[in-house]
């Protein structure tokens, strides 16, 4: 426990913007996913940073549990855009806009 | 410098640079690949962090399982390359950037300025004690059972519901 625990926050925080940059950059709905999966990741690292720091087993069976909503997340949410781009053969989420004002 | 010291520079480096390669590459294969390394070394640093199990379940369930089914569906949807909806919307993009910094950079001084590190007193043995796959496992199957059950049903859900959608239509 050589390393201060400010340096994994900041990593998990720069990694967590780059993810939101992403959300918000990119076009294409798979690429958006995977960003959404990268800010759920750098909030698992933040979760173990604090659970080894504090010798406390709670984080990491918190992480446990997102990993299984991260699956299940993913298999719907993939499914969703499958049935999108069969219906209107785009990933494109701008043009995805049915629900937009 | 020891070798913990070493490891975490490594991997925290290789998980910076591919998490914004994998933002700013416009194919989304090599966006996907450049996740898997993401999530690799993301296994390395809870290696560092004495997280043994959950490094282990990372490799399996998020470089493995997950990775390889958004791999599968951009195989399957073989969407057009995204440079010609890349270019346009620039400045936008800019402001979205220097928002987003400002906002780290905020999150970095709140950091800096609780000082964790001292009020957080660790000691390495009880770290080490805490990560092994023995000590989740009780506290799972004791503790946390049902939480474990109902995660069993939102998987079951998940695969149900993906099979209904993905179907070619609903007779």
């Amino acid at each position: 426990m050589q390393i201060p625990i400010e340096y994994y926050l900041i990593l998990s925080a720069f990694m967590f913007s780059v993810g939101i940059v992403g959300v918000l950059t990119r076009r294409n709905a798979i690429i958006v996913f995977m960003c959404i999966e990268l800010m759920l990741n750098s909030a698992n690292l933040t979760l173990i940073t604090f659970s080894s720091y504090l010798g406390d087993v709670g984080g990491q069976l918190f992480v446990f549990f997102v990993m299984a909503v991260a699956a299940a997340e993913a298999a719907v949410g993939l499914a969703i855009i499958i049935a999108i781009y069969r219906n209107k053969l785009t990933v494109n989420i701008d043009q995805i806009n049915i629900l937009k004002w | 410098m020891t070798l913990e010291v070493i490891l975490f520079a490594i991997f925290s480096t290789i998980c910076a640079v591919s998490a914004v390669l994998m933002i700013t590459r416009p194919s989304p294969v090599i966006s996907a690949l450049f996740l898997v390394l993401n999530f690799c070394s993301l296994a390395g640093l809870y290696l560092t962090l004495n997280a043994q199990f959950i490094a282990v379940a990372q490799v399996i369930v998020y470089a493995g399982a997950i990775m390889v089914f958004f791999l599968f569906v951009i195989m399957l949807l073989n969407p057009e390359t995204e440079r010609k909806f890349f270019e346009h919307k620039a400045k936008l993009r800019v402001f979205i950037i220097v928002i987003v910094a400002l906002v780290l950079i905020q999150i970095i001084y709140v950091i800096f300025l609780s000082k964790p590190s001292q009020t957080i007193t660790s000691e390495a043995s009880r770290s080490i004690e805490t990560g092994t796959v023995e000590n989740i496992g009780r506290e799972m199957f004791t503790n946390y059972v049902l939480p474990f059950e109902a995660a069993g049903y939102l998987l079951l859900a998940a695969t149900i519901g993906a099979l209904v959608l993905a179907k070619k239509k609903f007779e």
